[in-house]
């Protein structure tokens, strides 16, 4: 399979290549527009801040390609973040790719949400062989709320998406590449989609 | 629910683990990578590891460790010691480490601090604060490895790390370090009180209850320990169920 990781330097794009590694999965890391099109499936991983991670990806005009992607797409963390409307994270336009804002976690409770949390209410062969209530390790400051398009909820203390499904793209809050055998559980149910 | 974490430290000196012992199950305990493994088998939340020589030289070998440990274990870790610039954390993070850990680095120049939240977003950034009490001084911060006072109220240098951008505070207590009395109760609520970020409490674990008092009494995201773990004289799973008994919330 061939299998492509878009590159434009996110933080944790070498935790991801080693997950993979770990599944017996090489995968390319490339901002090519060919290699990305031609791709069977591509990951989009991202830590860090918003409109920074939009800068880097317009200086590549991934911001363009990106959305005209038709094979199973997975973005990661930040990753999934960006492929929605609008962040408050430094108030940046993002790719627009799914219909939904994101939004600064406004609670009592320590911010970033930062630690392993359950994921609830699967619904989507992303989950296959998770259990309802198994971990999963997060880190972030900013949610997706639930919506049509969640697969996957986690509470903090507010139910929020850990995971969305929107045509040929497949997100996740976590970090499924940090999450133990779980997490990679989750990486392999994506590569068998 | 989002669990407490229980976070083994292993200090790493010419790219091997000090203070550990022979186990069992491992090949080679002083070996990082299989010692990491190990830990997350057994339910490590997450791992520090303090590169204890961190000389310039070295701090290229613990970048090639980071690496190699990012490509054999599937938790997170923070990496620390010797961290004085943007370029150092750049290195350690393409190499694989999800936080980074920075201590005296911070009080000499704070506006790194900042600086590293910006540029690799503060889930990142873990700031080190060695703390000691004294009568005449109330908790104070110390620097360079606990040798030398700063003029830095402890509660205060918290939160003024957390306004530049740390995501994650890991407080020692100097008073309690080594003594395996208990964590530092009072400190740490204090500061898990007056900032929003996650602390982690660390320095004077000795037994399963020290650990409850730090979640329970102090309100501590996270506990760390060094040698309780390395000489087995705690293991995780236990101390998870018994902390699970007590009310805590824990992954196991």
């Amino acid at each position: 399979m061939d299998l492509v990781i878009v590159d434009y330097k996110a933080g944790n794009v070498q935790s991801v290549m080693f997950a993979l590694e770990r599944l017996g999965i090489n995968a390319t890391l490339s901002c090519d527009f060919e290699t990305i099109k031609s791709a069977d499936k591509v990951i989009f991983p991202g830590v860090g801040e918003a409109s920074s991670a939009m800068a880097q990806l317009k200086a590549r005009n991934l911001d363009k390609l990106l959305p005209t992607l038709e094979q199973p797409f997975f973005g990661v963390c930040l990753g999934m973040q960006l492929l929605c409307q609008h962040s408050e994270e430094g108030d940046t336009e993002l790719l627009g790719i799914i219909p939904l804002p994101v939004k600064r976690f406004e609670t009592e409770l320590k911010v970033p949400h930062m630690g392993w949390n359950q994921l609830e209410k699967l619904q989507s062969p992303l989950f296959a062989g998770i259990n309802e209530g198994d971990y999963a390790y997060y880190v972030h400051s900013y949610y997706v709320p639930l919506s049509e398009y969640t697969i996957a909820q986690t509470s903090y203390p507010e139910p929020f998406s850990a995971a969305l499904h929107y045509k040929n793209f497949y997100a996740a809050q976590f970090h499924p590449e940090k999450s133990g055998p779980a997490g990679s559980q989750i990486l392999k149910n994506f590569l068998a989609l | 629910m989002l669990t407490k974490r229980i976070i083994p430290c292993l200090d790493i000196k010419d790219g091997r683990t000090v203070k550990g012992i022979r186990f069992e199950n491992i090949r080679d305990a002083g070996d990082p990578v299989e010692l990491a493994k190990w830990y997350a088998e057994q339910g490590a939340d997450e791992l520090v590891f303090l590169d204890i020589t961190a000389t310039n030289e070295e701090r290229k070998t613990f970048a090639e460790l980071v690496r190699d440990i990012a490509r054999h274990i599937d938790i997170p870790f923070t990496v620390g010691g010797g961290i004085s610039a943007v370029a150092d954390v750049e290195l350690l993070l393409q190499a694989g480490a999800d936080k980074v850990s920075i201590n005296s680095a911070a009080i000499k120049n704070p506006q790194l601090v900042k600086d590293l939240a910006s540029r690799f977003g503060s889930q990142c950034v873990t700031v080190a604060i060695d703390t000691k009490y004294t009568e005449a001084t109330g908790w104070k911060v110390y620097t360079r490895a606990g040798t030398v006072e700063t003029e830095w109220a402890t509660v205060d240098w918290a939160k003024k790390v957390v306004e530049l951008g740390a995501g994650e505070i890991l407080l020692t207590s100097m008073n309690n370090d080594g003594t395996k009395a208990g964590f530092a109760l009072d400190i740490t609520k204090a500061i898990s009180e007056a900032v929003s970020v996650p602390v982690i409490a660390s320095g004077g674990a000795g037994n399963m209850q020290h650990f409850a008092d730090a979640f329970n009494k102090a309100h501590a995201d996270a506990a760390l320990a060094a040698s309780l773990f390395h000489f087995r004289e705690l293991e995780i799973p236990d101390l998870k169920r018994f902390l699970k008994e007590q009310g805590v919330e824990v992954r196991i």
